[in-house]
């Protein structure tokens, strides 16, 4: 029991996480050009080649076109890869590679603090790649809701979470390799059946149950859907609460097992 | 030594599990000395100076650097201390200015003051044409320069070197040992380790040899020269005939014998030396100074660590 409690141990962060956040978006801003063209181009091609192509045999959703049943999934699907690609490849490399991490820590600056710059510049792809999304699908004129400029504010919540969440597996894998295992089996799953491409009551109870209950994405979606087209539920709000708490648990837990692994 | 103390051990111990890393060792560091720390790989010279600047938490002991408990000061003493660690940890998506600016901003130095001094840094180590270039089109032995520049970044009153010249050729590890001997003229307290012996000798004032987590020697290099091997040491090829020269003129005396040669220390036998130089070999054999690498291997052994 002790043991656990241990690895829910509640950081001590100082303003010195945005130093560290700082440096990341640094080195991003080096690079603008290439980081903007992938989140630009992505969405037309997926709502050209399945939003048109597809969605001229499948007819309405929900009562909704097709391509507009899909556009706001679009967005969701950038926050989660944005952020959670930021804090596994691309954290894994400055964590084991390139030895920022060490650089950082021998400085005033904690590794606690380290970690979680890392998430907050995670949770900022998000926002930033997201919003390249939602202005895309928005020229498209698949925004009719004023409420999808809350989507940025947020593609940065959705960020955070799936941030905490990669972190924790940066944390625990042997290699970079390994991050094959949660690009697979946990996010492309995810890509598919979370009410991306078709709504989740289509699939059987059970698979229903496990997208709702254990698919972070599943949340991202119904609440990007909503904002986007202006259609509210009480599952939104269920939603925005199993996020609210999933987020700071992996939070926390990604900061006390990368402790584990880099300060022994 | 009248110099205020800088970092006081007393039993310092580090474990992993049960592993001993570092086994209740004790020394003391005097303001403005260069103090070394020898030993092979793993004998726990990385894990004491990580836990110096508390990097690593310590298992047990006491622990004070600047009169600063490491338990609860971490982040002040951190502040203090200027860290080159044996690893290239440099940025390498920026260039060398950038490296040293964005560093600064860890230590809180505002931006104005920290722009002054990494300019001065660049100039005291020479990298002024390197100075926006990408450091991936850095020379090993610039990097090993920007990484002690980086180190310097916050005026520390401690400078850690892990194997600061490892890689290096002679004009870079020269560059370098002009550069420590500096910033010790300023009034700065080095901490060092490093796997060459000449390094240890020209620039430590003390130095501790830690073997198997233990400190086994400590003391001023050339004392411990003395003290272990004596002033000379004679160089001579293996063979039978001056073996059994070595054990009727010096029946107690310790010589080593490894691989082709023997060496006899000065304090073991030295009345041999003129003897097996006329008798034996005069071109093959060598009679040379003793230095720091012989009480190295004498105390640590031959054998290899990993």
């Amino acid at each position: 029991m002790e043991s656990i409690i241990a690895y829910f141990k509640v950081p001590r962060l100082s303003y010195r996480v945005w130093k560290v956040w700082k440096r990341d978006k640094d080195v991003f801003m080096k690079t603008l050009k290439v980081n903007f063209l992938p989140p630009l181009l992505e969405p037309i091609l997926y709502l050209a080649a399945f939003g048109v192509g597809l969605g001229i045999f499948v007819g309405k959703i929900d009562g909704m076109p097709y391509i507009q049943f899909m556009a706001p999934a679009l967005v969701a699907i950038s926050m989660m890869y944005s952020s959670f690609f930021e804090c596994t490849y691309s954290s894994f490399v400055r964590m084991y590679y390139q030895k920022t991490f060490d650089a950082i820590i021998a400085t005033p600056v904690s590794l606690d603090e380290v970690i979680a710059g890392e998430i907050l510049w995670g949770a900022t792809r998000s926002l930033i790649n997201s919003s390249i999304v939602l202005g895309v699908i928005a020229i498209a004129r698949l925004t009719p809701s004023p409420f999808f400029l809350l989507v940025p504010f947020f593609s940065f919540l959705a960020g955070l979470m799936f941030a905490s969440i990669a972190m924790c597996f940066t944390a625990i894998v042997p290699g970079i390799d390994s991050f094959n295992y949660p690009a697979f089996l946990f996010i492309t799953p995810m890509v598919l059946f979370c009410g991306t491409f078709f709504p989740i009551t289509i699939l059987p109870a059970t698979l229903q149950s496990v997208a709702q209950l254990f698919l972070p994405l599943t949340h991202v979606i119904i609440i990007a859907r909503s904002l986007t087209i202006g259609v509210f539920h009480f599952s939104m709000l269920l939603s925005f609460i199993w996020i609210i708490v999933v987020t700071p648990v992996f939070f926390i837990l990604s900061i006390n097992l990368m402790k584990k692994r880099l300060l022994k | 030594m009248e110099s205020p103390i800088v970092i006081e051990a007393t039993d310092l111990t580090k474990k992993y599990g049960d592993l001993i890393a570092v086994d209740a060792i004790s020394f003391k560091v005097y303001k403005g000395e260069c103090f070394g720390f020898l030993g092979p790989n793993g004998a726990g010279k990385t894990t004491t100076i990580k836990m110096i600047h508390c990097v690593l938490p310590i298992t047990s002991g006491e622990l004070y650097v600047s009169g600063m408990n490491v338990k609860e000061k971490g982040r002040e003493i951190k502040s203090i201390i200027g860290v080159a660690p044996q690893e290239t940890n440099l940025d390498p998506d920026f260039t060398t200015i950038r490296n040293l600016l964005v560093y600064s901003r860890y230590f809180d130095i505002p931006e104005e003051k920290a722009l002054k001094k990494a300019q001065e840094l660049i100039e005291f180590l020479h990298l002024e044409e390197k100075k926006d270039v990408i450091i991936d089109n850095l020379s090993s032995g610039m990097k090993r320069r920007l990484i002690l520049a980086r180190a310097l970044i916050n005026d520390p009153e401690i400078l850690i070197l892990d194997e600061p010249t490892t890689g290096l050729d002679p004009q870079a590890r020269h560059l370098i040992w002009d550069t420590i001997r500096d910033l010790k003229k300023r009034g700065v307290t080095i901490i060092l380790t490093t796997h060459y012996m000449e390094e240890a000798a020209q620039l430590c004032d003390r130095l501790i040899i830690m073997d198997y987590g233990k400190i086994i020697e400590k003391g001023k290099p050339s004392d411990l020269v003395k003290k272990h091997i004596g002033d000379k040491v004679l160089e001579v090829p293996n063979n039978k005939e001056i073996i059994n020269y070595l054990n009727t003129t010096c029946p107690d005396a310790k010589y080593e014998v490894a691989g082709e040669k023997i060496y006899v220390s000065s304090s073991q036998c030295e009345i041999a030396f003129p003897e097996i130089l006329e008798k034996f070999f005069p071109h093959e054999a060598l009679v040379r100074d003793a230095n720091l690498e012989d009480v190295f291997l004498k105390l640590t052994g031959r054998r290899l660590r990993d």
